[in-house]
């Protein structure tokens, strides 16, 4: 019964994760795709729930969702009009790029589904209940990716410094 | 470019780097060890800040007058 359920919650979050997918990029509204995306990055809380990683499903909703498309969305409602991206026609080689990449995935597709159902991949590893916990997530930040938890934080430093330089008006400029 | 607004190519580069997470965190699970964890982590975090700057951008060129299309924005190009 648990097994079912897992099945159905991973088709749905799945199938959610897909269609908004395909609705960030065709959407002709600007705001409609970006609540497109708002879905597909729920979607995706969901499936790293199911693979046991809740830190990181609370913070792609905290960070993501919460965070980066609100001001997706608050820069998208100051452009108003001027957000707007009808299709415009791309290269010959864009298309046949695009129909290689595809053909390559789904090929890659019918090999793990063949693969799958000849019981032929590896079983993934036993893990703990305290796996993808904050506690294990934060005592490998601060001993073995010390360096890596440093540098985002310089990262994200520097992201703030060029937002607001990017952002100030001298007195001489015209704002409009 | 299929679509020439800045802010939609911001939009899908979301999609592209949540497609890395999802990896990343896929093989963390079925290889056991959180480090694929952290990295998608690290890569959320860098992912939010080269937005905060990208919108800045968007934001910055619409007040200056310049047209919101990425293949008249080629400045640097070559």
């Amino acid at each position: 019964m648990g097994n079912v359920l897992v099945w159905v919650v991973w088709f749905v979050a799945a199938g959610g994760c897909l269609a908004s997918g395909v609705a960030v990029v065709s959407l002709q509204n600007p705001f409609y795709s970006a609540l497109a995306l708002i879905g597909n990055l729920a979607s995706l809380a969901v499936l790293y729930l199911l693979l046991a990683a809740e830190f990181l499903a609370a913070a792609q909703v905290l960070v993501y969702a919460g965070a980066v498309m609100v001001m997706f969305l608050f820069v998208i409602a100051y452009l108003g009009g001027r957000a707007d991206a009808p299709w415009a026609g791309g290269t010959p080689l864009l298309r046949t790029a695009a129909i290689v990449a595809a053909a390559a995935i789904l090929v890659e597709i019918v090999v793990v589904l063949g693969l799958a159902w000849g019981d032929q991949l590896s079983d993934p590893a036993q893990v703990t209940a305290g796996f993808g916990s904050p506690g294990e997530i934060g005592e490998l930040f601060l001993t073995d990716h010390l360096l890596a938890f440093e540098i985002t934080s310089i990262v994200l430093l520097v992201a703030a410094v060029g937002g607001v330089v990017l952002g100030t008006t001298r007195e001489k400029e015209s704002a409009t | 470019m299929l679509r020439r607004s800045p802010l939609i190519v911001l939009l899908s580069l979301e999609i592209m780097l949540n497609a890395g997470n999802l990896a990343f965190i896929a093989f963390s699970r079925h290889a056991g060890a959180l480090d694929g964890q952290i990295f998608a982590l690290a890569v959320m975090a860098v992912a939010a800040g080269e937005v905060a700057v990208g919108l800045g951008l968007i934001v910055a060129m619409a007040r200056r007058g310049v047209a919101l299309d990425v293949d008249q924005a080629n400045a640097l190009r070559g």
